[in-house]
């Protein structure tokens, strides 16, 4: 068993694990009820209450970059010694996350000299995902209980999950020729199933990181704001920004310095899914236009028919 | 063209010099597409994570898509309004519309990832209904299907009377021109459905065309990311619909040796210029709308990009049709339905690829020779097949005089 972190109140490991397999069970049930679909369609925004999620402190983060080793080690990715972490030449390029390193830290220079912070980046776990919305055979999913999932068994490679993303978090093996995956944080699902932290949030040695609930996460967020206010910027990145994500994060200074983008407090998702929903709600446009179209060829043949009524010809092309 | 040539002409061959190059064109881009599924999408084309879609997606599928929208406005033209001077103009708007949409679906599988998953589109329980991409595959897969069923007319046409099976098959001939008799009969009652259902098919995918870049918000550049894509994409389709029909058909009587349909064809460009019209009319309450006017006047690269794709695709071709002497000749009309096609395909370039920003540029997207022989190759294909079935099956009237 584990700790959570002294900071983090937090409801016992065990509990969690019960009610995510209530989750399931329930999940299960309704599927084999109700057609996939419906199940789907329910599932999308009926979120946990005490969802969990990641806060990331990035004054506290001194760039050792172990939650990247740790990460690597958790995913059975390619992965170097534990001192490889230490080499420093690597800042020296802004990297992103691939398919081979799902997260990763990167020195931020202070645009006016003033001393530089390391950014953690991975997949962000948005509350109304865009890749979740765009995803055409549900490879993507949103679980109740905060992480995006991605499912290798349902994709079938178009990459619009990428195409949606406004973080560019989602990593293509472009080089796999016969099986790529699309490859993302999926916040250690398989460990806090487990009852474990998610590895980079075990392995950091400073607390950067605090896992928990999201609620109570945004809580401790905002107070160590109102109590230090000289050392953040009044803004919990991921509160609201493109709906929410899971992760979180507080620094001391502007966001858009750091690399994050600016987003509005709606999901990506949220327009696309007014416009579609808007034009094929219960279908009734497109047999509007089919009645429409069928009244005009109707209406027109009568007239020509009147008009020539000599004429025989045939309707088809 | 005079009339002795149409006749010396009178059984034009399949191949000519000009064949030949396409042809070879088409073996190129079919070695590319074999590199492709062997090796993978990260070897063959330039393809990353900040630019997930390229000229596959861009060109075979946005553009494919767009071009042969000249199925379904010709049908709606000639059929739904029953207008018969137009009826000789449907069946290669037709089979255009087929060959295009076969391989905008064989664009899609090359360029997917696991393309041996595609069918997991047509499984039920992995649809997911909020997806723009959802709806716009199982319509594309739908329209493929109700096209096949436009075009068995054509097939029992062909065959109706003239079934020559060979060696021992012969026994067959009779029931299999039975059948044919009797599907004919059938799809000529039913027939008008299916036409009403690929124009609607059309209008939803058109659209959702253009609503499937509208999630990546801020990624697209604001002189074409509004909700109103769907609406642009619809207007721009009708209006490429009826350029292509027009373009081909001068095309196909050039290479065929037969006469221009010039008079036709000007009443059918008489759509155009409405048509582009409305478009500009709502673009320009978009733009105002959003204040994304502002780009218009920075001198960016997207503002050039749009300069040019506007001025182009809408404007010249606008001032071109709404001239009646130049809409009157086979050059005029041939002018303007390129300007057209050029305009939508620039138009689809855009949003799906040059105004298109990472979050994050990894590194800038230029195709490899690879990504532009496979597209340059099923273009190639496409213009092959289209010959083939021309020369082999009743599609253009003119051609069956010629014949007869």
């Amino acid at each position: 068993m584990f700790a959570f972190p002294a900071n983090i109140p937090s409801r016992s490991a065990r509990e969690a694990l019960s009610r995510r397999d209530f989750v399931k069970i329930s999940g299960v049930c309704a599927a084999g009820l109700a057609t996939a679909g419906a199940a789907r369609a329910s599932e999308k925004r009926a979120l946990d209450p005490d969802r969990r999620g990641v806060l990331v402190d990035l004054t506290v983060c001194v760039g050792c970059r172990r939650c990247e080793w740790a990460c690597n080690n958790a995913n059975d990715l390619p992965n170097g010694d534990l001192s490889d972490c230490d080499d420093q030449s690597i800042f020296k390029s802004r990297r992103r996350p691939t398919s081979v390193h799902l997260t990763v830290v990167n020195r931020m220079a202070g645009s006016d000299g003033s001393k530089p912070i390391f950014v953690k980046t991975q997949c962000m776990h948005c509350e109304h995902p865009a890749c979740v919305s765009a995803c055409l055979v549900g490879a993507m999913r949103k679980t109740a209980d905060g992480p995006v999932i991605y499912d290798a068994s349902r994709c079938i490679g178009c990459r619009y999950c990428m195409v949606a993303c406004p973080y560019q978090f989602a990593a293509y093996e472009y080089e796999n020729a016969l099986t790529p995956q699309v490859k993302k944080c999926q916040l250690c699902q398989s460990r806090t199933s487990r009852g474990e932290l998610p590895a980079c949030v075990a392995m950091c040695p400073v607390e950067a990181l605090t896992y928990g609930r999201r609620d109570e996460l945004l809580k401790l967020a905002h107070e160590r704001i109102d109590c230090n206010p000289d050392r953040y910027v009044n803004h919990v990145y991921g509160e609201h920004e493109g709906g929410g994500t899971s992760w979180l994060y507080l620094a001391d200074r502007p966001f858009t310095e750091l690399g994050f983008p600016a987003l509005g407090p709606d999901s990506p998702a949220e327009l696309t899914e007014t416009i579609q929903h808007g034009i094929f709600k219960g279908f009734a446009a497109p047999v509007m236009l089919f009645g429409l179209l069928g009244a005009i060829g109707k209406l027109s043949h009568a007239s020509t028919a009147h008009t020539h009524a000599e004429h025989t010809e045939k309707v088809t092309p | 063209m005079t009339l002795e040539h149409s006749i010396e002409t009178s059984r034009p061959r399949f191949f000519t010099p000009g064949v030949w190059v396409v042809v070879a064109v088409a073996m190129i881009g079919a070695a590319a597409l074999l590199a492709r599924f062997v090796f993978g999408l990260g070897r063959v084309t330039n393809l990353d994570n900040g630019y997930p879609w390229g000229i596959w997606i861009a060109i075979d599928v946005a553009c494919g898509v767009a071009l042969a929208a000249g199925g379904f406005t010709t049908a709606f033209v000639a059929h739904l309004t029953n207008r018969e001077e137009f009826h000789p103009l449907v069946r290669p708007a037709l089979l255009t519309a087929m060959i295009g949409y076969t391989f905008v679906a064989l664009g899609v599988m090359t360029d997917l990832g696991r393309f041996w998953a595609m069918w997991h589109v047509m499984l039920p329980w992995m649809w997911q209904g909020n997806s723009v991409l959802f709806e716009v595959a199982i319509c594309v897969m739908t329209y493929v299907t109700v096209l096949y069923i436009e075009f068995l007319p054509i097939v029992c046409e062909r065959f109706i009377g003239r079934v020559r099976l060979p060696g021992v098959l012969r026994v067959l001939n009779a029931p299999v021109d039975r059948l044919l008799r009797l599907l004919d009969a059938a799809l000529g009652r039913v027939m008008t459905v299916f036409i009403i259902l690929g124009v609607v098919l059309s209008c939803m995918h058109q659209s959702s065309l253009g609503t499937l870049m509208v999630i990546s918000g801020a990624k697209l550049h604001p002189l074409w990311q509004t909700p109103m894509l769907p609406l642009f994409f619809l207007l721009s389709a009708f209006a490429v619909g009826f350029a292509m029909v027009i373009f081909e058909s001068l095309l196909a009587s050039k290479s065929l040796g037969i006469e221009p349909e010039t008079d036709l064809l000007a009443r059918l460009a008489r759509f155009i210029p409405v048509l582009l019209g409305i478009y500009t009319i709502a673009k320009a309450i978009d733009l105002l709308n959003r204040g994304a006017f502002v780009h218009l006047f920075d001198g960016s690269r997207a503002n050039m990009l749009f300069i040019f794709e506007f001025s182009l695709g809408v404007v010249a071709p606008f001032i071109i049709l709404m001239v009646d002497r130049w809409r009157h000749s086979a050059r005029g009309l041939f002018t303007a339905a390129s300007l057209v096609i050029a305009g939508v395909v620039m138009n689809r370039l855009d949003v799906f690829l040059l105004a298109y920003t990472p979050a994050i540029e990894i590194r800038p997207y230029f195709p490899t020779p690879a990504e532009f022989a496979v597209t340059a190759g099923f273009i190639a294909m496409i213009v092959l097949i289209y010959r083939f079935i021309v020369l082999n099956f009743p599609v253009i009237e003119r051609l069956e005089e010629v014949r007869a």
